[in-house]
């Protein structure tokens, strides 16, 4: 799957695309690869509040678990919601209709310390 | 990410479509589709007429509690009930069929003396809140049980009380605990260590008695890395909790020093106990210094799986931790110990030896489950024990480790062997070379080895091994079946080189094919709904109310 | 004997093949500070010889000719079918089903054990079973925890007192605290649970209540879970299973978590196990629901099979973060239960639950007119029934003498209980066993 570019990935698998003061997150192709069929993603609540690097889910597999790390700091204002009963677009398209929460960023400069296309790319070769 | 895994599905789906639906083919239908309204099997008599009578004078159960509309069981014949489990277990593998070299589990042969001591009206009909006078039996077989088990881990203590191994798991770590506490180092010694080759079981016992677990590494032999323990060791570390023989089916040469350490350091060594089947005379751990042991009876002393249980998980415990033992535990308190002990092992009468539940005891860490445990298991083992003898239990080692070893001599050109050493009662080996130069994955070739009528062989643990797969033949199976078990697993390694295609179809010959996993947990359909054939249940997510309809 | 088929020769192949000399050399890896000393187990014995030594051990066991002990182990009928079922190999030598495709038998009688779980407590949702109905519970309470991130729970002192012990034991291990919530057990009283004192007992995570209770009062359900429910509480109901043919079921009441003991469904009493827990709740709160869950779905060939399902729950997927540690469940018992419920079928069960209570008051009715005993407690009861009985633990040792055990005495778990007996009547109760009851209270007057 081709990395986009305009988004930034952490070292956790997880990616962001900022639009102004909000930003979208959620995990990459290479993650959903490694978990195979996803089952269930337990969402963040809406107002919740999210710390750069810290957990803000869960997402589960047939046969693994794994907790989901917020690259950016913010509040959640949407969660795509169409992941509780088709969680699988996390593994059809995970940049795109499998997005897992909007937030309002608390500090935009953070995505300085993520990653770019190439970055992720090398990091997961 | 941080991704906790065991076994790996297949990735990508097979599967199109939707589950459920009219279109399926039905191997078996479910016991409701064949249900006729007023068929019956068993009976029951009616009331006496004088007891209605007399009955009558008694408070009525009133509209406010009663069942506004009785429970939809399937009315059957009894013929048809017995066809019915009858076709279902002929859908079954079971050690009676077949090969099942599952690692970790000893699938040995479960004997059939023991079903008929378990059935013994005098052991199956003994209520467990009879007095102690019409239980002596019960009691005495216990206390013998318990002997027995002392003698053979070294440990001067036992309970039988908890139901399987995780059960004796959480036992041992609650008792752990209300040591620690009893030395005043309850608030501080809050981590429990275990290897990286450790069983699911243990850090989630771990977690559940509110413990922070900690992960130590084994080092390139395949131990637990000795350096990295004494790092990790301190005096915030409650226990240990090591399986030996290790995971992967290597005796831990270290464990002297192993066990000194921890100990040293003022926590409690705990031994998981599922391999114990490979050192029966040869090394008991309460003798090593082992604090706390769980047996698995129904792995070491042939208690039949059942499909999932009933199993029991007794544990053995040092001096020290003695006093926190559930409670209550079945004690001689009339008669000499050495003699009780001599004339039941002579077959002589212990008649006037009395046994009795000792509730007195202060320290305990209370009940971890109703009654005294699963007494119909301890029936069997105790059956198994003394149709063993000190004879057959060395035997059963020597043989086991032995067949073990042979399968991996005969196999290690085959499949890498990670660990090239001398292995226990299972060798693990890993399916990475057939996956780098074929594509088939381990449970690629697990699926292959179905179509033998063989069962694979663990996959996917311990999870330090990559693609791992877990042989353990038991000391029950002969040369020819291991023999044959070469052989197919040639065969696969072959067709794996030869066709990969054929593998990731496989199997197919059994009753069904692959299943769709992920369809199961993403929509879920954990019973039947009357009415609604074949209709899927909401996910987890949707507000609940489900509308029966008769 | 050992069960090894190995003779002399097949061992000197094995240990050709391997390249060693003897069997020692295999065990070289122990080292010699840490070898075993000798042993004193006895020597083998052949299969009629240890048959001798259980029959022994069976001959010291005396079991009682006419029995009223209930307290949670209750002697019901076991059909024939159901031994059968359970005894073929098939089902009893097989692991848990791992590889799905070899193990539909297991996992579709699972299938059909959790559906008729839900179909009795009316829930959404039933496990594959636990270890008996008091770790159940405990592991309910604890799935209350987690459901509200509340960390207290209450249990009615109705409850039986060996599932509160275990209750108190699981919630030690993570610091849950355990609030007692008394019932009124006074001479006349109610024996149940006061609805208007939940309030008083502030945020817990959940109530737990039998029904019917230990002392074979029926409690009043609803208000309970109303009044749970109002302090933001799950209802956790303790069930007798045979009951719910008549009885409402506890999803209909208002009930979020159900358990029970399922040893009256076909499994012998077996001097305490094994026995099968039973745990049921509603579909929202699956993902918290300790232990296996089977479900259905298709295979390659659309075909349907059933298979483990859910399974990120479990230790052997979240480990440290399991909601449980919880690995075997009880197959076998859940197979038998199974079975039994299908063998006696919805008139059957009826029957068994009708004849109990007629049974239960035709004894206290005889026993009132008698004089030999008075009922303690007002309300109504089920199966099982709580007597004012002078002098209880004296004649009840008396009664044991002459083979007749007058149900359970209190006393023993309550001192405040003394002189009460805890009668519990199954469908096995004939009406001579209640005359040689009566008699036997009459010789002990």
């Amino acid at each position: 799957m081709a990395l986009p570019d305009d988004l930034r990935y952490s070292k956790e698998h997880e990616w962001v695309r900022v639009e102004g003061s909000r930003a979208t997150i959620g995990i990459t192709g290479f993650a959903a690869d490694e978990l195979g069929d996803i089952v269930f993603v337990e969402l963040p609540e809406v107002g919740a509040s999210l710390g750069q690097f810290a957990t803000f889910g869960v997402v589960e597999s047939v046969k693994a678990v794994s907790d989901l790390f917020s690259p950016i700091s913010g509040e959640v204002v949407e969660v795509n919601e169409t992941l509780r009963a088709s969680p699988e677009l996390l593994n059809s398209d995970p940049f795109g209709d499998g997005w897992i929460a909007k937030v309002e960023l608390a500090d935009a400069s953070e995505v300085d310390a993520l990653m770019d296309a190439d970055a992720y790319t090398a990091e997961t070769a | 990410m941080s991704v906790a895994e065991a076994p790996s599905s297949g990735r990508g789906s097979a599967f199109a479509g939707a589950v459920g639906g009219d279109d399926l083919t039905i191997v078996e239908p479910l016991i409701f589709d064949r249900s006729r309204a007023d068929r019956r099997a068993v009976r029951f008599p009616s009331a006496s007429a004088a007891a209605l009578a007399s009955a009558t004078g008694q408070p009525e159960l009133p509209a406010s509690v009663l069942r506004s509309r009785a429970p939809r069981l399937p009315e059957v014949s009894e013929l048809d009930m017995l066809r019915h489990f009858n076709r279902l277990a002929h859908l079954n593998h079971a050690i009676d069929i077949g090969f099942y070299p599952l690692g970790s589990c000893t699938m040995k042969y479960n004997p059939k003396v023991n079903e008929w001591a378990a059935r013994l009206p005098g052991l199956a009909e003994s209520h467990p809140l009879d007095a102690e006078d019409l239980s002596q039996g019960s009691l005495e077989l216990m206390w013998l049980l318990a002997e027995l088990l002392k003698d053979i881990s070294g440990f001067p203590a036992i309970s039988l009380q908890p139901a399987a191994g995780a059960h004796g798991e959480l036992t041992g770590m609650l008792m752990t605990r209300a040591y620690h506490r009893a030395n005043g180092e309850g608030e501080q010694r809050i981590k429990v260590l275990v290897p990286d080759s450790a069983h699911g079981t243990n850090p989630a016992t771990a977690t559940m008695v509110g413990y922070q677990t900690v992960t130590i590494p084994s080092n390139e032999r395949g131990g637990i890395d000795l350096d990295k323990l004494r790092a990790a060791l301190g005096p915030d570390v409650a226990a240990l909790m090591i399986t030996n023989p290790s995971t992967l089916g290597i005796f831990e040469d270290q464990i002297g020093q192993v066990v000194a350490a921890v100990k040293d350091a003022g926590a409690i060594a705990y031994m998981d106990g599922a391999n114990l089947n490979a050192i029966l005379g040869r090394f008991r751990p309460g003798e090593a210094g082992f604090d706390i042991m769980h047996f698995n009876l129904h792995k070491t002393f042939s208690t039949p799986h059942g499909g999932g249980g009933p199993g029991a998980g007794p544990i053995g415990v040092s001096e020290r931790l003695e006093p926190f033992l559930p409670a209550p535990i079945p004690t001689l308190v009339t008669g000499d110990a050495t003699e009780v002990r001599a004339n039941a092992w002579a077959g002589r009468s212990t008649d006037g030896a009395r046994f009795a539940l000792d509730e007195d005891r202060p320290q305990t860490i209370g009940k971890v489950r109703s009654c005294h445990g699963n007494f119909g298991m301890f029936v069997r083992a105790y059956t198994y024990i003394r149709s063993n003898g000190d004879a057959g239990l060395r035997t059963i080692s020597e043989d086991a480790v032995l067949a073990a070893n042979y399968l991996r001599v005969q196999l290690h050109d085959t499949y890498d062997l990670p660990y090239d050493r001398l292995s226990k009662h299972e060798v693990v080996f890993s399916g990475r070379r057939q996956k780098r130069e074929h594509g088939v994955t381990t449970l690629d070739i697990a699926k292959a080895i179905l179509d033998h009528g063989i069962h694979p062989p663990t996959i996917y643990f311990p999870l330090i091994v990559e693609e791992a797969l877990m042989v353990e033949p038991t000391e029950t199976e002969s040369l020819e079946t291991l023999d044959h078990f070469v052989g197919v697993m040639r065969a696969v390694a072959d067709l794996a080189a030869s066709d990969p295609a054929a593998l990731k179809r496989a199997p197919t010959t059994t009753p069904v094919g692959r299943l769709d996993e992920a369809a199961a947990a993403r929509r879920p359909d954990l019973r039947h709904t009357f009415g609604g054939a074949g209709a899927p249940e909401a996910p987890p997510s949707a507000p609940t109310a489900e509308v029966p309809t008769t | 004997m050992s069960y090894s088929p190995h003779t002399a020769a097949d061992r000197e192949r094995m240990l050709a093949a391997i390249g060693v000399e003897s069997v020692d050399d295999l065990f070289a890896d122990i080292p010699s500070a840490v070898r075993a000393s000798a042993w004193d187990v006895p020597p083998p014995l052949v299969e009629q010889e240890v048959r001798t030594e259980l029959a022994r051990l069976a001959g010291r066991n005396r079991i009682p000719e006419v029995s009223f002990l209930g307290a949670g182990v209750y002697r019901h009928l076991v059909p024939s079918v159901v031994g059968e079922v359970i005894g073929r190999p098939e089902f009893s030598t097989a692991y848990t089903p791992y590889q799905p495709e070899v193990s539909q038998g297991t996992l579709q009688s699972i299938y059909e054990f959790q559906s008729l779980i839900c179909e009795l407590t009316q829930m959404e949702v039933a496990t594959a079973s636990h270890y008996d109905g008091a770790t159940a519970t405990a592991e309910a309470a604890l799935m209350a925890c987690r459901l509200t991130r509340r960390n207290r729970v209450a249990v009615s002192a109705g409850v039986n007192p060996d599932y509160r012990r275990v209750l108190e034991t699981y919630c030690s291990g993570p610091g849950i605290e355990v609030v007692i919530l008394p019932i009124d057990l006074t001479d006349g009283g109610t024996g149940t649970t006061d609805p208007a004192a939940v309030e008083a007992l502030g945020a817990v995570a959940c109530l737990i209540v039998a029904q019917p209770n230990f002392y074979g009062q029926l409690e009043p359900m609803r208000d309970l879970a109303d009044a749970a429910h109002a302090g933001g509480a799950q209802l956790v109901a303790v069930v007798e299973p045979t009951s719910l043919a008549l009885l409402a079921a506890p999803g209909d009441d208002g009930a979020d978590i159900v358990t029970a003991e399922g040893q009256p469904l076909g499994i012998p009493a077996s001097f305490g196990g094994p026995y099968v827990g039973l745990m049921a709740a509603r579909m929202a709160s699956v993902r918290q629901m300790p232990g296996r869950l089977v479900g259905a779905t298709r295979d390659v060939a659309g075909r349907k099979g059933y298979v483990l399902t859910l399974q990120a729950r479990e230790q052997h997927i979240r480990r440290e973060k399991a909601a449980s540690n919880i690995c075997t469940n009880q197959a076998l018992m859940a197979l038998a239960a199974t079975a039994y419920l299908v063998a006696v079928g919805p008139a059957g069960l009826r029957e068994v639950a009708e004849l109990s209570t007629t049974q239960a008051r035709h004894a206290t009715a005889a026993l009132e007119d008698a004089g030999l005993a008075r009922r303690r407690f007002g309300g109504t009861y089920f199966a099982e029934v709580t007597l004012n009985v002078p002098d209880a633990a004296r004649r009840h040792a008396a009664l044991a003498e002459r083979g007749i055990v007058a149900g359970y005495l209190p006393e023993r778990h309550d001192p405040a209980l003394r002189d009460t007996l805890l009668l519990a009547a199954t469908e096995l109760t004939t009406d001579d066993d209640i005359a040689r009851l009566l008699d036997g209270l009459e010789a002990t007057r």
